[in-house]
């Protein structure tokens, strides 16, 4: 079996790089693959977690599965709408640079 | 050191290097994709060392299908810009960032020891079957919520898309 805590750290470290990439990248496309790094951090945590702690109940086994499905789904969900927004955002701006959208910017 | 612990490495390896080739790529954002694609295969294998099957092809389908697609999509219809590297000020808010991101994974770090050995998993452990039957019968009102998300965010991908004809 291979150990938890390797998985766990390899979590970490993959949800620091895709902070480090939405945090210093300018370009709205890498900065949503970031999100999606960070998300698949989460997802790799909750499947560790339930392997090393799986429900007491037959059917209550997979809670970390079933919670990993629905975060992909709203990952995808939310990937559809950011890259929505930033083909308007190019259209409007015509760069895809956040700093650019700075119409709210007091 | 025992077969699965080694393929377990070399994936968190590959994982690690496709993460990095996303963030780090100024110059190509189509590679950059490519690399989130080596990341998510990766992780969908580490999913089946921790016997989570139908997890590893969802992870598969959705993430190194669907969503790379979709950002492919969004690289093509802008074209492709290189990123110049930060200047002045900006250069030291960015370096304040990256502190800030190593902290977060230190932090992350503190809780690394100490995990109890995983115990045996039960044989249909993250088969298609059981994952099924725990959706449809304990979550099914989670599943109708998600599809409903979906269906927002189908409608909603489309309105800020489209266009403006009139």
């Amino acid at each position: 079996m291979i150990p938890i805590d390797h998985v766990i750290g390899l979590s970490a470290l993959l949800f620091g790089i895709g902070a480090i990439g939405v945090l210093v990248r300018r370009n709205l496309i890498v900065m949503l693959m970031s999100i999606e790094l960070m998300l698949n951090a989460a997802n790799l945590a909750f499947v560790a977690f339930n392997r090393v702690w799986p429900g007491m109940d037959s059917t209550k086994a997979l809670d970390g599965q079933v919670f990993v499905l629905l975060v992909i789904t709203v990952a995808a969900a939310e990937v559809a709408v950011g890259l929505g927004i930033l083909l308007a955002l190019f259209r409007n701006r015509d760069s895809v640079d956040p700093e650019e959208a700075s119409l709210l910017k007091w | 050191m025992n077969f699965p612990t080694l393929l377990f490495h070399a994936f968190a390896l590959l994982a690690v290097a496709g993460a990095v080739g996303t963030v780090a790529n100024l110059r190509n954002t189509v590679a950059a994709a490519m690399s989130l694609v080596l990341t998510m295969v990766s992780l969908a294998g580490i999913y089946v060392l921790l016997g989570a099957h139908i997890i590893a092809v969802f992870q598969i389908m959705v993430y190194g299908g669907a969503i790379v697609v979709l950002f492919l999509f969004a690289v093509m219809l802008r074209g492709d810009e290189s990123e110049p590297l930060p200047r002045g000020r900006m250069r030291l808010v960015k370096a304040a960032s990256v502190l800030v991101a190593v902290c977060v994974m230190a932090g992350f770090a503190r809780i690394l020891v100490g995990f109890p050995e995983p115990p045996a998993a039960p044989t249909d452990f993250g088969r298609a079957r059981t994952v099924g039957i725990a959706l449809y019968s304990d979550y099914v009102l989670l599943v109708e919520m998600v599809s409903l998300v979906l269906l927002a965010a189908i409608v909603g991908a489309l309105v800020l898309a489209k266009r403006n004809t009139d």
